[in-house]
């Protein structure tokens, strides 16, 4: 029920933000300002990455933001700083110095700095490098920690109500539950026991089903209005695939350590060679593949959907107003519908290449 | 690579790092280990239903075949007491009738006896009675001769004709 009424909360938040959106992009043709190709270029480039505050639009007529602060936490010279980021007053240029304690900080360009002893402004080298500042250690609530968190409390949320159903003796889930529980089973009969195998593969289960819907569930909240883009942050697909790295290569059997290390079958002279050769595909290479395809899959999927919709602008002096927005909505929403499956593909390659090398490291070989 | 390099930020990465790891931890007791517990017991129960509706039903099969089997004895037993129900009752008749027969020419014998008798009793007293009417006549004769011997001649005939028509 919790889980019910929070979804179709969740629902109706989105649809009025759609609303609201759409409205302040109307406003902002009105009042050209994002319309050259380069401020749209530097628009999409902020969207895709992370931030500091929650920003849903900004009414450029009377210059008022639209969003909430998000809470900054940051590791600065003087120790731990915390602070809400309306102190920057949605400066991204390290114009705006908050002075904490001694420590002087600013925000440019979604990165927190700390200015060096004695300087008053941010100076940069001629690729617009800061030169007089150097980036935190940030801890920050930012726009992705928050959707990660909001991400976690909605799969609590959702396969707790799930888990309670069971407890109480019903047998047959009732309501949204009715939805996820496939789901759950699809992960587990689809990828992690043909990946892994039916006597290991339920070790594994708690990783790859949290992982493969906090992946989905993230790559769907990308494509709201909210404007979340968590699993395009190169970071949390490091952190994602450096955690499938870490339990495969802790719960690798000895037939798999026999194989990497002195492959059985072959010269003894190419051992050594295919050894360096293995252990460098499982240390960095499929790990790296992996963090590289979420991350790029999902900033391109942005990325092109915010082009796309930025046809209406740039193509509006060629077709005329109407041909323009027409021909950026019809692509937009098929694109829509592309990274909607993107959504659930992605979530899905990533557990699926998981449960796979886990079910390498794991798999017991026949004396050969 | 350069921007990619510079937009990693080791905080978001450490963060995500803490928010996995107490979300897996999280999800694993409140919801992945219920379940996936839930399910398991489910199949193993579905399974278990499956197994022993397939093992009812060979007993079911079984079963029939030990009743078709035992009718089959049953009617077979039938017949044999019908038969021999038949049989006995052939008999019986046949030995009532012998019996019967026995008793009826015992009978007619018996009967045919007291015939036998009856009628030497009847011819006795024929014979008696014929002698007595032969006295009588005789009696009457002398009688009759002693008088007038022309009438005793036409008595005696008369008398004759009398016993002839007797």
């Amino acid at each position: 029920m919790v889980a019910t009424k929070s979804i179709k909360f969740l629902v109706v938040f989105v649809l009025a933000l759609t609303s609201f959106t759409a409205f302040a992009q109307d406003d902002a043709v009105e009042n050209n300002l994002v319309d050259s190709p380069d401020e749209i270029r530097e628009y999409i480039a902020h969207h895709l990455k992370d931030s500091h505050d929650f920003h849903f639009f900004t009414d450029n007529a009377s210059g008022t933001h639209y969003g909430f602060p998000l809470p900054v936490i940051v590791w600065t010279s003087n120790g731990l700083k915390t602070f809400m980021s309306s102190a920057f007053h949605h400066d991204d240029d390290g114009e705006v110095i908050v002075d904490k304690d001694g420590a002087q900080l600013l925000k440019y360009h979604s990165k927190i700095y700390e200015l060096e002893n004695g300087a008053t402004a941010l100076s940069f080298d001629e690729d617009n490098h800061p030169t007089n500042a150097n980036r935190v250690l940030d801890f920050s609530i930012t726009k992705s920690v928050f959707g990660m968190i909001l991400t976690g409390l909605l799969m609590l949320l959702g396969f707790g109500a799930l888990a309670r159903g069971y407890k109480k003796g019903k047998t047959i889930p009732k309501g949204f539950s009715r939805v996820l529980e496939p789901l759950v089973i699809y992960v587990r009969d689809e990828i992690a026991r043909p990946n892994i195998g039916e006597k290991k593969y339920r070790k594994f289960m708690g990783f790859l089903l949290t992982v493969f819907f906090f992946i989905w569930i993230l790559n769907v909240l990308g494509l709201t209005p909210l404007g979340f883009n968590v699993t395009g942050q190169i970071a949390v697909t490091a952190c994602l695939a450096i955690f499938t790295m870490v339990i495969y290569m802790f719960s690798g059997t000895r037939d798999f350590w026999a194989h990497t290390l002195w492959m059985p079958g072959v010269p003894y002279i190419l051992r050594p060679i295919l050894a360096v050769i293995e252990l460098v595909g499982f240390v960095i290479i499929k790990p790296f593949s992996l963090l590289v395809r979420l991350f790029a899959n999902i900033t391109a999927g942005h990325f092109v959907v915010m082009s796309l919709m930025a046809l209406m602008i740039t193509m509006k002096a060629a077709f005329g107003p109407v041909a323009s927005t027409g021909m950026s909505l019809v692509l937009s929403i098929f694109i829509m519908f592309i990274e909607l499956l993107v959504a659930f593909l992605q979530a899905f390659i990533f557990t699926m290449l998981s449960s796979l090398f886990i079910g390498m490291a794991v798999e017991e070989h026949d004396a050969h | 690579m350069e921007t990619l390099l510079n937009d990693f930020s080791i905080g978001l990465f450490f963060m995500q790092a803490a928010i996995l790891l107490i979300l897996i931890v999280l999800m694993r007791k409140f919801a992945w280990k219920p379940i996936l517990d839930a399910l398991q017991t489910r199949e193993d129960g579905i399974q278990n239903a499956l197994d022993a509706a397939e093992k009812a039903k060979l007993e079911m099969q079984n079963l029939t075949a030990s009743n078709e089997k035992l009718l089959q004895e049953a009617r077979i037993e039938r017949d044999g007491m019908m038969k021999e129900a038949r049989e006995m009752k052939n008999n019986m008749i046949s030995a009532a009738k012998e019996e019967a027969q026995v008793q009826a020419n015992a009978m007619i014998e018996q009967a045919q006896v007291a015939i036998e008798g009856e009628k030497k009793a009847a011819m006795a007293e024929l014979k008696n009675h014929v002698a007595s009417l032969s006295l009588e006549i005789a009696e009457k004769v002398v009688r009759q001769e002693l008088s007038n011997k022309d009438k005793q001649l036409v008595l005696v005939d008369s008398l004759l004709a009398e016993a002839k028509l007797n």
